[in-house]
């Protein structure tokens, strides 16, 4: 057991939820007394902690090995470090993408940080988690700060509604997590999942098989895995484009956490029942996202099917059910979030106010307009659609390498075959950039601030450096799930 | 020299890359830029043919840097007899399509200029990677250039040409990228070597030879997954079309030549009748559709498609022929052929579509029927047209004719009827090309727009100069090119027979 009494000095792993905690409330206190009139302190304030927080992650919140703190409920880990870093950078990088246009729809209200950084701190509680209590604390903190954010624009109807449907879909999957997790417990005693590991080792009942089937129901839903995808278009298409971008990046990662904790660690015994489940899954989700993704005239809603397309990889990764296959997955997650990061961000950069620039159409001529967006969309859209120099070309090899290994000779060919349909309406866009001339009827373009175009510049330069020289990224993966 | 093959691959594609940054308003320059990187990376081709050793049929020029440890990929280069010739090809066809663009191109010439170029480093790369990583990165790389000088220059019907030209190769690269993956999971290399030297069983082999037929077949193009390239080249830009015919459609006969034949020889030893049959169907069928085409560029595209035809019939006769006789000579015999085709192909082709270019620019105007009489009004661009035409045909003197003799001959040895039914493109290609060149060329000047042609000027003279003088040389004198190819052939024709059960 571990001690009772905590001393600081053990806590040092806990850095970075300790420092969002407290930037939470500073920012929160601070942001009442600023008042309306100085909104744009917050979103600077907010820029800084994280910044800080970051730093003081480094210094003292790295671990050379698994540490399990807090009666064992959170574990400290490297790939645990590694994703809250990424997770930093990533929602940093999404709340600079958003700035303008939030100040352009007077939404630019300092409780959309705050929800932003408990999103956060939601996602690092799921990354960190070593008990079912942890996991689904995590998964709540993240899904209630999302849900308020997806309403956020209170006057937006659509946006709305498609938080009413994220809510109550979230719900259902919220219960059958907890009803899944009730099960495990129930047959296990333990809520540690390091403990349900060694007592699932022996010959499983029907009864965990149950619960295992509440608990990947509900990690498809949280992935947006066909056929529990039906919240994503619509929430993606319906909430403002800077809630979109947030909720299309930063939580991939913490629900990527969540299928690896709960499905790779927690039911690691179980690999031979959940794996069968999964694959079935990634069929459906890769043919129905890409599939329903060509007939679609919004780029937001798009994306939306692009986005569970690449969850079809992504799950494919879990499916090989090895070290090699997770590595895979995690790469590619992460990989993926950097691309999504850039794609929505240039819908944010593309827009104006009175224009959303979320229909394809809007982006006819784009090269004309703005060279640097169009240039940046066409390495995302290639990235995406996994040609090479690109990094999403060593995602897809990834995944394939890791089904080779497993011998899922149908897989490979299915996910072959479906990428080159995902192809099609990659090039669309590139298409509809490049190739097309400007509509009249398209607002003339308002250049975004020099920070922020630079910030895109280096998001797609990174897509096209860490496609030449893939190595660094790949071994860091590789060594976290080892 | 070390590091030449680098240098080759990457000063194109800086030069491109710089042109790119210099922008339409500085075109001038930019333009000036592309022509001297061009001709400096064919300047650098010289030393590669020169310093090529002959006598072996080991990797030449190698280098070898880590790359990705985790995948033991590297980055590594070399060349042999096979993909020596098809790089200086590559650094020769680059510079007439860098003039031939020079002051025809109003739009967006800076980034006209930079997609040729880097294009030209990236054709290089797949010619000279030994590893097969390193070969896809490229190989799939050089789509997303092609897919934006067809779609951002082309004619009318662009997006629909350059979509379909996309995504049919990338449907063919896919399972070629899933077959070398898989491969790599079985032997733990990505280097070409090791891939040729993994034991495959007979069920793995046809697996892999499907999946790499798959992409290089269409890269080819066989018949019947031809019907991107009438499209692609109908609405490339000039440049586009030469490029594609002279050099992207090699690297469907390189991958058979550098992967099927040699990763899966027993494989491809079964399977030979099927290649063998597409091809002639290519040679046959595609040289009567051909005949009925009412666009200058079309028409070359398809006499493309029958003139490839003997590469693959070239590559894959070698089974029959060492079936029938034992004779492992007679087998190279088809390899030679096949490879002074692709090369042959690459000059013609290119030429051709660079005439076309020449008439297309005055005119506004692919379609025969627009033209005629020519001769009368630009004669000595009449004599280029024809020059290339016969050699389009095969007449002896020029290059088209050593390749597809060869390849004949050696068919001879397999079966009387693979010849016959090759040799009836001596008949179609005539057929077309001289009754194209009749239509466009000679006659009486048909209408106004003919009469007020101008002949050829400077730049485009020096353009089809040299390539007329290339076409002729390797006619007369192929000797030098099949001497730098015989150790590497002799070397694949052991591969491509040996078993691996």
């Amino acid at each position: 057991m571990p001690e009772n009494l905590i001393s600081w000095s053990s806590l040092s792993p806990v850095t970075p939820e300790i420092c969002l905690v407290v930037a939470i409330c500073a920012i929160l206190l601070i942001d009442v007394f600023a008042g309306d009139k100085r909104a744009g302190l917050t979103s600077t304030l907010t820029l800084i902690a994280l910044a800080v927080s970051a730093a003081l992650t480094v210094r003292y919140g790295q671990v050379t090995e698994r540490v399990v703190l807090l009666d064992g409920m959170y574990v400290a880990d490297e790939l645990a470090f590694v994703l809250k870093l990424a997770a930093f950078l990533v929602v940093a990088v999404a709340l600079l993408y958003s700035r303008a246009y939030l100040l352009n729809r007077n939404i630019l209200r300092g409780e959309y940080y705050v929800l932003a950084l408990t999103a956060l701190l939601g996602i690092f509680v799921l990354v960190s988690a070593n008990s079912l209590l942890t996991v689904y604390l995590g998964v709540e903190l993240l899904a209630l700060s999302v849900y308020a954010m997806v309403a956020f624009d209170r006057d937006s109807g659509v946006a709305a509604e498609s938080a009413m449907k994220y809510f109550v879909l979230g719900a259902i999957a919220s219960g059958a997590l907890l009803y899944g997790m009730s099960l495990i417990y129930g047959l296990t005693g333990t809520l540690d999942l390091g403990q349900i590991a060694v007592r699932l080792n022996s010959p499983t009942s029907l009864g965990v098989i149950m619960g295992l089937v509440f608990i990947v129901v509900a990690v498809a839903f949280k992935l947006g895995a066909v056929p529990f995808h039906m919240w994503l278009p619509d929430v993606y298409e319906g909430a403002p484009t800077s809630v979109t971008l947030f909720i299309g990046t930063v939580p991939k990662i913490a629900y990527f956490a969540l299928a690896l904790r709960l499905l790779a660690q927690g039911l690691a015994g179980l690999t031979g029942e959940w794996t069968p489940m999964l694959s079935a899954l990634a069929v459906l989700t890769l043919v129905v996202g890409n599939v329903v993704a060509l007939v679609q005239t919004n780029l937001k809603r798009m994306l939306a099917y692009s986005t569970i397309a690449n969850v079809g990889f992504i799950v494919l990764g879990f499916v090989a059910g090895t070290a090699d296959g997770y590595a895979a997955a995690l790469y590619y997650t992460l990989v993926y979030v950097l691309v999504a990061l850039g794609s929505f961000g240039v819908i944010l950069l593309a827009s104006r106010k009175g224009f959303e620039a979320d229909k394809l159409d809007d982006y006819k001529g784009l090269h004309q307009r703005d060279p640097l967006l169009a240039f940046a969309m066409m390495l995302f859209m290639f990235s995406t659609a996994g040609v090479p120099p690109l990094v999403g070309f060593w995602a897809k090899l990834r995944i394939f390498q890791a089904l080779w290994e497993t011998h899922h000779l149908w897989l490979v060919i299915i996910a072959a075959a479906m990428s080159v349909v995902g192809a099609y309406y990659y090039l669309r866009v590139i298409k509809l950039m490049y190739f097309d001339d400007p509509e009249a009827q398209i607002p003339p373009a308002v250049r975004s601030t020099t920070g922020v175009r630079l910030a895109l510049g280096l998001n797609a330069a990174a897509v096209l450096v860490l496609g030449v020289l893939p190595a660094s990224l790949l071994n860091l993966c590789a060594r976290l799930i080892h | 020299m070390h590091g030449l093959l680098s240098i080759l691959i990457w000063l194109p594609i800086v030069a491109g890359v710089l042109v790119l940054l210099l922008g339409d308003r500085n075109v001038g320059a930019g333009r000036w830029l592309a022509l001297l990187g061009s001709l400096a990376t064919l300047v650098l081709a010289v030393p590669l043919w020169s310093g090529f050793d002959p006598a072996t049929s080991a990797l030449q020029f190698p280098e070898k840097l880590a790359w990705i440890p985790r995948f033991s990929a590297f980055y590594a280069l070399g060349v042999d007899g096979i993909s020596m010739p098809l790089i200086v090809l590559t650094a020769f066809m680059t510079v007439p399509v860098v003039i031939a663009g020079w002051s025809v191109i109003e739009k967006r010439p800076a980034q006209y200029f930079a997609a040729f170029l880097i294009m030209e480093g990236l054709m290089i790369g797949v010619f000279s990677a030994t590893d097969a990583l390193l070969f896809y990165f490229f190989w799939e790389a050089m789509l997303i250039p092609m897919f934006l000088i067809i779609g951002i220059w082309g004619g009318p019907r662009r997006v629909y040409a350059t979509i379909k030209f996309f995504l049919y190769t990338f449907l063919g690269s896919v399972f070629m990228l899933t077959a070398l993956i898989y491969m790599y999971v079985k032997g733990g290399s990505y280097a070409i070597a090791d891939l040729q030297a993994l034991p495959l069983t007979i069920i793995e082999q046809r697996w892999i030879f499907v999946a790499f037929f798959l992409a290089f077949a269409v890269k080819v193009p066989m018949w019947p997954v031809h019907t991107w390239l009438p499209d692609a080249h109908v609405e490339a830009p000039t440049g586009g079309s030469v490029i594609l015919a002279a050099i992207m459609l090699k690297m469907g006969g390189y991958g058979f030549l550098r992967f099927s034949l040699p990763i899966s020889p027993d494989a491809s030893r079964e399977l030979d009748v099927l290649v063998i049959s597409l091809s002639l169907i290519a040679v046959v069928y595609i040289g009567f559709v051909a005949l009925v085409q009412q666009d200058m560029k079309k028409l070359i595209a398809y006499s493309s498609i029958a003139h490839m035809g003997f590469v693959t019939l070239g590559a894959f006769v070698i089974y029959e022929i060492v079936r029938r006789t034992g004779s492992v000579q007679g087998a190279g015999m088809g390899l030679d052929g096949a490879m002074v085709q692709m090369v042959s192909h690459g000059l013609i082709s290119g030429a051709l579509f660079l005439c076309v270019g020449v008439l297309y620019d005055r005119v506004h105007s692919r379609q025969i029927a627009d033209y005629g009489g020519v001769v009368n009004t630009m004669p000595v661009f009449a004599a280029f047209m024809v020059l290339f035409a016969l050699a389009n045909t095969g007449l002896p003197g020029t290059s088209g004719f050593v390749g597809e003799f060869l390849v004949i001959i050696a068919s001879f040895r397999a079966s009387f009827w693979y010849s016959f039914l090759a040799a009836v493109t001596l008949v179609l290609g005539a057929a077309y090309t001289l009754w194209l060149v009749k239509r466009v060329v000679f006659g009486p000047v048909t209408s106004p727009r003919v009469a007020a042609l101008k002949d050829l000027n400077g730049r485009e003279f020096v353009v089809l100069g040299v390539l007329a003088l290339a076409v002729l040389f390797v006619g007369v004198w192929p000797a030098p090119l099949l001497k730098v190819m015989q150790p590497t052939i002799h070397h694949l024709v052991s591969q491509a027979i040996a078993t691996k059960l």
